[in-house]
């Protein structure tokens, strides 16, 4: 059966918005997702029937927020595979649940240890664990990125040791798409037992997520990039590994019982949640994923699949043009750059098109910059970018470039 | 020619043009016409922080006049600089003070720009701003 793009295109209100009088055409799915009129409905629903704070108060709307709030829980527990509902911790997002893991860290980490990243880490998966082995004195040390985008494999096995204490790297390239070998790699971690976090930002919207599968310690992600809304996402912990780490955030639900001299914590997944829970994107990221799960999540990468061969292949045929990432596993980005033009000059003349692109070093300017750039043009797609839209991208990067060279 | 007059020569110019796509198609044509600045002032020193692209700006005083040079790795930030230089170069730094830049205004430009290059553009002028105050104050020490 063929991919409902048209039907599905408009359950997405933005879709119909005009940018300097041209239809816009969204290619900055890597950045943020736009939001489905389900999505939209649910924080309403929420904010008009349902509002009230989770876990306390015996009144109805309490009872009726909680079971909810605990029903996502639920659901995106499954959606991910997790063993135990409780694995799944409400954060602000990726970058949120990766602070969450490195401050918690910071008792498992000694003088000469080893915090293992790869080059291809946007900053979010970088810094926080830059600053740990700063505070603990251990060293960041970083698996290096070939030419084609993809991680150095046999350099990344010489590097586990028993010295590395975690191994955190992102699932996709939010610059070059590359999906990483998680599998391969969690497994040969897992011969020096050390945990790995994996930064699901890029992948949660495009590609099965089966932590069980995986069998990674941890696994981040945010709701805006599944078409869910800003300011929520997960983390996923093995219940051992939650059980283990120190709560790092204090105050509200995460207690148990407090008095002035102790505090003693409260069990899964309350112990990360401090304060009052975000619940209506919460429910507005349950009903995200569950709008991902009806149409299936390998009918959407194939049909991106399909967004990203016809737009590599129409962009090889630009004189001029060289894409950066070329690995034989990709989702539906690519990076680019085009000899003699600056990426913000084309990222200007697109946007005056009605095409929105991202330009500069995407939050990873190690790897950026490591690969001897200053910038790259990137489009990513979206489960409702289209075949014309590619073609019209294409037409219009033409255009643009016959104007600046 | 005063810096209002050949403000007002500029903001005409840009009003041919109905279209966006022309108006930065002539910004780019200006830019691609900015004469090249001297390669010793392509430094770090001279960079305008801020912007998305690099900028170097460098100014020189010739009898009393300040004379700006500029580049930028960016075409259209090229032709943005080089509008600003056209306007503000050949003037005193008392000129270049008191000029009313609210041209970009009626060209629509800080508007039409996205607010990364509106950043940008606040930070050449004030760039441009800097230049006449040190050479000021330089002046009224002699």
């Amino acid at each position: 059966m063929a991919f409902p793009v048209n039907q599905l295109r408009n359950d997405f209100p933005i879709l119909s918005t005009q940018v300097h009088g041209k239809p816009l055409v969204y290619f900055d799915n890597g950045a943020t997702t736009q939001k489905p009129r389900q999505v939209i409905d649910r924080l309403v629903q929420y904010y008009e029937t349902e509002n009230s704070n989770v876990h306390r108060g015996a009144h109805h709307l309490s009872n009726l927020a909680t079971v909810s709030f605990e029903g996502a829980r639920n659901f995106i527990a499954q959606y991910i595979n997790a063993q135990r509902t409780e694995e799944v911790i409400f954060t602000r997002g990726t970058t949120d649940s990766i602070n969450l893991v490195a401050s918690s860290f910071h008792s498992f980490i000694q003088k000469g240890d080893e915090v293992l990243i790869t080059a291809m880490e946007h900053h979010s998966n970088l810094v926080p664990w830059q600053q740990l082995c700063k505070n603990k004195e251990a060293h960041l040390c970083v698996i290096q990125v070939l030419e084609d985008g993809m991680l150095d494999m046999p350099v990344a096995r010489k590097m586990l040791s028993p010295k590395v204490k975690i191994l955190a790297f992102t699932h996709i390239s939010n610059v070059l798409g590359t999906i990483n070998p998680v599998k391969e790699l969690v497994a040969e971690a897992h011969r020096y037992n050390i945990p790995v976090l994996i930064d699901g930002a890029q992948a949660i919207a495009h590609v099965q997520v089966d932590v069980q599968e995986l069998d990674c310690e941890f696994y981040a992600f945010s709701a805006h990039k599944a078409y869910g809304p800003m300011g929520t996402g997960v983390l996923y912990g093995k219940s051992e590994w939650l059980n283990k780490l120190p709560p790092c955030q204090f105050g509200g639900e995460m207690i148990d019982q407090v008095s002035f001299d102790k505090t003693v914590f409260n069990k899964l997944p309350y112990k990360f949640e401090a304060g009052t829970p975000n619940v209506a994107d919460v429910l507005g990221m349950e009903t995200a994923l569950r709008y991902l799960d009806t149409l299936g999540i390998k009918n959407i990468q194939q049909y991106e699949d399909g967004l990203l061969e016809h737009a590599t292949s129409s962009l090889l045929k630009i004189p001029g043009i060289k894409i950066i990432g070329r690995a034989k596993q990709k989702t539906a980005v690519i990076s680019f750059i085009v000899e003699g033009i600056h990426p913000y000059d084309l990222g200007t003349l697109l946007d005056q098109m009605g095409i929105a692109v991202r330009t500069g070093n995407h939050c990873a300017q190690p790897l950026v910059e490591s690969l001897g750039l200053n910038g790259t043009i990137r489009v990513s797609f979206g489960l409702y970018n289209t075949l014309s839209e590619v073609d019209y991208f294409i037409d219009s990067l033409k255009r643009a470039i016959n104007m600046l060279l | 020619m005063t810096i209002k007059e050949k403000a007002q020569a500029v903001v005409e110019e840009f009003w041919m043009f109905d279209d966006w796509m022309d108006k930065y198609a002539y910004l780019i044509e200006l830019g691609k016409d900015l004469p090249v600045i001297d390669s010793q002032f392509k430094t770090n020193n001279h960079l305008i922080s801020g912007c998305q692209s690099r900028v170097w700006l460098h100014a020189e005083e010739q009898e009393g006049q300040i004379v700006f040079t500029a580049d930028s790795d960016a075409v259209i930030t090229k032709g943005i600089v080089s509008l600003l230089i056209r306007i503000l170069s050949n003037h005193t730094p008392k000129e270049i003070l008191e000029a009313d830049f609210s041209f970009l205004e009626s060209i629509g430009l800080q508007e039409h720009l996205s607010p990364t290059r509106a950043n940008g553009l606040a930070s050449m002028i004030k760039q441009i701003q800097l230049y006449a105050r040190a050479f000021q104050l330089k002046s009224n020490q002699l």
